[in-house]
């Protein structure tokens, strides 16, 4: 085991090829009391200190409850909120303080897709109109002229492309996602992040949607950062993963790793938690039970921000913050007390 | 479904809404059962009539607005013709419901304290103060920490998890023998969920209680279940015991939505199955078989019956029952072909062939072929 510096960044988070680099990324929404003054009386710790990186054509899949900071921190390295602290790299290049109108040519190469497919589409705009936008934006001319180019960008994410001229509302949540997505590549960007982007759609079109992303990804060589609560999409999805409580990444690694041989304690209770669609598997599997529910992000636990509901709590974990360190080979882990567990019983093929 | 009274049995239930653009078929010949002690989920996608059907059976749908035929029987007494009070006395008594949302059934005026203890105090006839104690009692036993305190606070001050054991508890005061809960983890995270499914399977334990799942999650359906109903476009597709429908199902529906979930036991490269299309509108349903327009099966049955012939829920067991003009034989075919050779060798007495070695439809089957 190689603890690595002080800030919890290690070699592997730094590969050669990293198109994006998060280094110890921070994001504080200030609370401000009443009164005329504003005066600020405290932080919203949304996103303590996050580090990754992510290599041409690779999904990153980004786990945990509600509230952790996802969404945060997916916003925050696009850099659509200014980070309150640490560094981001796009390419090899400090990303961290450009301005938003220093951000337009970056735009070309990472977009983002939301989670929820009614309100990410502005209902006054035609379908033609919200796709061609980044076009627009970009003051890029496709050489067949914009309608085709749309057209074509419909066809390939599996909308009528007939259905030009047409408003939002007058299609489902699973088109509407697809809209999303096509406005999202149309500028063939290398990286997408993806918050939530089927959570809101019934089963048996979150499935298309899920192979229309990985289509697209196998076509174009896409980078997806892809934020989601359901373990199970983001096993299916990612190459890697990474775990985040409270503001933190509290393991990263391959995605085969993170479920058959999980290290942290709150991975095991997460991955234990999801019921699998198997009921034989189900009446035999252990469960961990965790209790209470997350804490507040404006005033987190002293020590591993875990401590209040983990199993395996000791003094330490009160006292000293463990650091995201290299636990076995490649996969990374921040606590004082790791081991590895199987609870995913491995399913009969 | 075997032996035993049941105490909920659903008959034949119609439920219809006029609206402006059409009559909306909502709910169309739903019947099923559950007894105590035993839990029936009803599965299926948005907009399928698992709502209406559980707001039907608990007396909750204006009748000056919607149409309802059908029966609907607790323990043996006839509730869709009963009066308004009659329904109103055993709701919150002997039936319960616990829904998606907990802020549309907790009040946002009234500590939960107050709430709780009114919900005691229109069943039961005690004092205040006990009706209060038993409240207290109640979110102790759901696992709210410190009851005491919490019974003074407000719906907003409690987080998501928190207002959904305080609706449980709210449901469970009067110890109702039917409870139907729908989509009570939906909106919580999978920790969470995981404690408040384990609150519902003790509870029954103890109680007996009979109860309704509503969700669209399959994880939870398998953890959960001991019979299941499928829904599509208002009606009932499939119906049968737990094992039937994840290791035996017939219908091209349920096929299709065991395709359609990843599963977390299963590794990347796995592709998944969706179901091609859109689900249907309610108001101009196919004049066929509701599923063909998504149905990939509908040129094996002879003579277009799929699109001009509405099928049948027959019994393919006396459990096991399946809506869809296939002949049984070739479903078995197609089953064993998508969900690997575990399908229709469910290890229970009134299925056909031999007893399988298991393993799940999805695990066994969508990535093997
Ligand atoms: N603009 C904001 N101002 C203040 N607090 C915020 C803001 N945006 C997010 N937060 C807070 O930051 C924390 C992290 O929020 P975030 O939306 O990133 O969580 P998430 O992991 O995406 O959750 P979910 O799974 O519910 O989408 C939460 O406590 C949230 O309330
Ligand atoms: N009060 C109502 N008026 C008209 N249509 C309704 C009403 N309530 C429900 N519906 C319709 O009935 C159908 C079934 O709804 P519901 O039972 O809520 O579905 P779900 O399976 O998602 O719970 C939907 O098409 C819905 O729009
Ligand atoms: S550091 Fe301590 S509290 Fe945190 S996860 Fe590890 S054992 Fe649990
Ligand atoms: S009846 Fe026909 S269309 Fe309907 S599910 Fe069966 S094969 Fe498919
Ligand atoms: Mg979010
Ligand atoms: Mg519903």
């Amino acid at each position: 085991m190689t603890v690595v510096d002080e800030s919890g960044t290690s070699k592997a988070l730094r590969r050669e090829d990293a198109l994006l680099r998060v280094d110890q990324v921070q994001k504080y929404f200030p609370i401000t009391g009443g009164g005329v003054l504003k005066r600020k009386v405290g932080d919203v710790r949304a996103v303590e200190s996050i580090s990754f990186d992510i290599i041409p054509g690779e999904t990153l899949g980004i786990v945990g409850e509600s509230g952790c900071g996802k969404s945060t921190a997916g916003r925050t390295v696009m850099k659509l909120l200014d980070p309150t602290g640490g560094k981001i790299e796009f390419e090899g290049r400090d990303i961290t303080h450009l301005s938003r109108k220093e951000m337009v040519p970056l735009r070309r190469e990472m977009q983002m897709i939301f989670q929820d497919p009614y309100s990410s589409l502005n209902p006054r705009h035609t379908v033609g109109s919200i796709i061609s936008a980044p076009f627009k934006v970009q003051g890029v001319k496709p050489a067949r002229g914009v309608q085709a180019e749309v057209q074509d960008l419909m066809a390939r994410v599996g909308l009528n492309p007939e259905h030009y001229n047409r408003y939002p509302n007058e299609f489902s949540g699973g088109q509407r996602q697809r809209i999303g997505i096509a406005r999202a590549i149309a500028l063939r960007p290398k990286l997408i992040v993806c918050d939530e982007p089927v959570s809101a759609l019934d089963v048996s079109i979150q499935a298309q949607v899920v192979n229309l992303l990985e289509d697209l990804q196998d076509e174009f060589r896409l980078a997806y950062i892809f934020i989601a609560h359901d373990l199970s999409v983001v096993r299916h999805i990612s190459d890697r993963i990474a775990v985040m409580y409270l503001g933190r990444i509290m393991e990263i690694a391959d995605a085969e790793k993170i479920y058959t041989s999980p290290r942290h304690p709150y991975t095991h209770a997460l991955t234990a938690a999801v019921p699998l669609p198997d009921p034989r598997t189900e009446r035999k599997r252990e469960r961990i039970l965790l209790e209470g529910d997350l804490p507040s992000p404006i005033n987190p636990p002293s020590g591993c921000v875990f401590r209040t509901r983990c199993p395996k709590a000791q003094d330490l974990c009160a006292e000293e913050i463990p650091l995201l360190r290299e636990l076995a080979p490649d996969h990374f882990g921040a606590c004082h007390f790791p081991e590895e567990k199987h609870l995913i019983p491995v399913a009969t093929v | 479904m075997s032996v035993g009274e049941p105490f909920l049995d659903v008959h034949d239930l119609k439920v219809e809404f006029p609206t402006e653009d059409g009559i909306v078929s909502a709910v169309d010949g739903v019947s099923f059962s559950v007894q105590k002690g035993k839990t029936l989920a009803i599965v299926g996608e948005s907009g399928s009539g698992k709502s209406v059907t559980s707001q039907a059976v608990m007396g909750l749908i204006n009748r000056k607005t919607a149409k309802l035929s059908g029966e609907v029987r607790l323990d043996g007494e006839e509730l869709l013709t009963a009066s308004t009070e009659q329904v109103r006395s055993l709701r919150g008594k002997r039936m319960a419901m616990i829904f998606q949302d907990p802020l549309s059934s907790l009040h946002p005026f009234y500590s939960i304290g107050k709430q709780l203890a009114e919900a005691v105090l229109v069943h039961q006839d005690v004092s205040k103060s006990a009706a209060m104690e038993q409240a207290r009692q109640m979110l102790d036993r759901v696992g709210i920490p410190n009851p005491e305190r919490r019974i003074k606070d407000y719906p907003h001050n409690l987080s998501g998890g928190m207002r959904q054991r305080v609706m449980i508890a709210m449901a469970l005061l009067n110890s109702p023998e039917l409870l139907i809960a729908d989509e009570p983890t939906t909106a919580l995270d999978v920790t969470v969920q995981a404690q408040i499914l384990n609150l519902l399977r003790d509870l029954q334990k103890e109680f007996g209680t009979a109860i309704v799942l509503i969700t669209h999650d399959l994880g939870v359906v398998a953890d959960m279940a001991d019979d299941v109903v499928v829904m599509y476009g208002g009606r009932i597709v499939e119906r049968g015991g737990i094992d039937d429908i994840f290791y035996a199902p017939e219908m091209p529906y349920t096929w299709g939505l065991l395709g359609s979930v990843p599963r977390m036991d299963v590794g990347r490269g796995a592709r998944l199955e969706p179901i091609p299309g859109q689900p249907p509108s309610l108001i101009r349903l196919p004049k066929g078989c509701v599923f063909r327009p998504r149905c990939p099966y509908h040129e094996l049955v002879p003579g277009n019956r799929c699109d001009v012939e509405r099928p049948d829920l027959l019994p393919v067991t006396p459990d096991h029952a399946v809506r869809c003009h296939l002949e049984p034989a070739q479903r078995k075919e197609i089953a064993i072909e998508r969900l690997g050779a575990q399908a229709g060798q469910v290890a229970a007495p009134s299925s056909s062939g031999s007893a399988g070695s298991g393993g799940a439809v999805g695990s066994s089957g969508m990535e093997a072929q």
